[in-house]
């Protein structure tokens, strides 16, 4: 190993640039939080409140409900991700003529901007003469509006959610499959288990830190998802209905500029976010150690 | 049943299953390039996926726009910054952590992770607040901040892309045997030299999938740009957004736009498909 200060001097830098966009701005809004302060105010003073930004904020209704359908948002697209994504990743297990292809195509959603897939999917969807509402209307006689019905818009966040995600899911459970040993699969097959059984005694438990792993980015991504959901619902339309806490804080509190209160909020969500993240790491290091 | 049907039936329920999810995946981007070569008034016929005749003035109208340009200009300065910025430093800070006996290297390591987990949309605002209020020199018309300018959204931007190339390089370096740099050092070599002559050439792959995924997602970010600048320094993400207003949308230039948006993420999806899987989970899983 070498001279230690040569080290620091090559990492300061990168250190330097991540404390002053990542963490000032963390110790910036833990100042802010607790004052009553707002720019465009009469009194453009900032004035100690204590705690009372949280006080406030525990009991506010957009707040909590925004909180609510970021964590039903999160739960619904990361299941249903999850199962299909696994189910394509043993379709791709085996090599058949085309494959490569196939997987290529299935990548696209990935790398495309989160704000083109909010505009492709509100393409589909306008009311009257996207494809989706018109077809549903001309061949069910159903009325698809995600401009007025709140939980058909919810239902095309999560789809919308799944499209974009679900090549992620596939391509780390396939990369997770083709690392797992075969010997005990085969040793199970000789012994007389149906397909059924290997797969739920041995490849379930021998993928569990591969799922977890994968549980845990994607819960993390789906709780801050932003630009997707505010393209496709114009701000979390109708009403409140697909309103994460994101999109609150851009759309409502950020042009409030009532900065005190939105701190406190940004604050919370942060404290959230590492709250679910800390017992997702918790359960993953136990797992694996095991 | 034998053997030899269950293995077509087999062969046929895969390709009944890609090619189904092909045609889901292809079919939204398709009709978005459909919708960007029509006119206002064919929009509103029944929807039909074949392109009779390209209306082009969609792509000219933005083309020859000079907020588009500039919006355009911008988005290429800023990721392309960001991206060069964030594979050098994040060369540097690998070559350290990966040679160097630092004293709590794998917290340091470890809390870069952090950051790039973290909600943005918490960030908003203390970053609204520093980048008008704290970073600002100066009074009245001379007065100067990291307010709506390009090299305000490229430091922003390393954010969540530093920790990124951090991950990704940590591998690759870690998979460059350590006795060359040490027979190089033997041979009275310093460390710029190491780091330029056996570092550089060898981690050169890893540097290039860092280098043009990073591009990418500053390509890509829409959140901290619509927040952080006003006119001077907005990128192509928020001027698509720009384009829903309450008054009424112009689908057509939309989906042009939404088109000319997406080209650099088809380039990035053939080139650099292989290494996606181990970019995107921080190398916890590699393929």
């Amino acid at each position: 190993m070498r001279k230690t200060r040569t080290g620091w001097l090559l990492l300061a830098p990168s250190m330097i640039i991540l404390f002053v966009v990542g963490i000032v701005p963390f110790i910036y809004v833990l100042y802010v939080g607790f004052f009553d302060w707002n720019l465009f105010s009469a009194s453009r003073e900032m004035n100690f409140t204590g705690v009372d930004n949280y006080r406030q904020l525990v009991f506010d209704p957009l707040f909590l409900d925004a909180l609510w359908v970021t964590i039903r948002f999160t739960f619904f697209a990361v299941v249903s991700q999850l199962i299909i994504g696994f189910f394509l990743a043993q379709m791709l297990l085996r090599d058949f003529p085309g494959k490569s292809f196939f997987r290529t195509i299935h990548t696209i959603p990935l790398m495309i901007a989160p704000i083109a897939i909010g505009a492709i999917w509100r393409l589909l969807t306008i009311p009257g003469f996207g494809p989706v509402p018109f077809l549903l209307d001309r061949w069910f006689d159903f009325d698809f509006n995600i401009g007025t019905n709140a939980s058909q818009a919810f239902l095309a966040i999560v789809i919308m959610d799944i499209w974009h995600w679900t090549p992620f899911v596939t391509l780390t459970m396939l990369a997770g499959l083709s690392a797992l040993p075969v010997e005990p699969r085969e040793a199970a097959l000789v012994d007389g288990a149906n397909g059924w059984q290997v797969f739920r005694y041995i490849t379930l438990p021998q993928m569990q830190p591969v799922v977890l792993t994968v549980l845990f980015i994607r819960i993390m991504d789906g709780l801050r998802t932003v630009d997707e959901i505010n393209m496709l619902t114009n701000g979390g339309g109708p009403g409140t209905s697909t309103r994460t806490v994101g999109i609150h804080i851009f759309r409502v509190v950020f042009p409030q500029t009532d900065y005190g209160y939105g701190s406190a909020m940004s604050l919370l969500t942060l404290y959230l976010t590492i709250v679910a993240c800390w017992f997702l790491f918790v359960s993953l290091t136990q797992v694996r150690r095991r | 049943m034998n053997i030899n049907t269950r293995k077509v039936l087999g062969y046929a329920f895969t390709y009944a299953v890609w090619i189904i999810v092909t045609i889901v995946t292809i079919l939204p981007v398709y009709w978005m390039f459909v919708i960007s070569a029509r006119s206002r008034v064919e929009l509103f016929n029944a929807p039909n996926l074949i392109i009779s005749s390209f209306y082009t003035q969609n792509y000219t109208n933005i083309i020859y726009d000079r907020t588009f340009q500039s919006y355009m200009l911008n988005s290429v300065i800023v990721s392309t910054g960001n991206a060069v910025l964030v594979t050098v430093l994040a060369l540097l800070a690998t070559y350290a952590l990966s040679r160097y006996d630092l004293v709590g290297k794998d917290n340091i390591f470890f809390t870069t992770l952090t950051q790039r987990m973290a909600p943005p949309a918490a960030f908003l605002l203390p970053l609204f607040l520093l980048y008008t209020q704290v970073f600002a020199f100066g009074e009245g018309r001379g007065r100067w901040d990291l307010y709506d300018t390009q090299i305000g959204l490229i430091l922003l931007y390393c954010v969540f892309n530093l920790p990124f190339a951090i991950w990704l390089l940590k591998g690759i370096i870690d998979g460059i045997p350590y006795e060359l740099d040490e027979a190089a050092y033997v041979d009275g070599a310093t460390t710029s030299m190491v780091i330029r002559r056996i570092i550089l050439p060898l981690a050169a792959p890893g540097l290039a999938v860092t280098l043009i995924l990073s591009w990418v997602f500053a390509w890509n970010e829409y959140l901290l740009a619509a927040t952080l600048t006003n006119f001077e320094a907005r990128t192509i993400t928020t001027g698509l957004a720009e384009f829903v207003t309450v008054t009424g949308t112009n689908w057509g230039e939309m989906a042009a736009v939404a088109t000319l948006t997406l080209i650099p993420s088809l380039i990035v999806v053939a080139f650099a498909q292989r290494y996606l899987v181990a970019g995107l989970t921080f190398g916890a899983v590699k393929n």
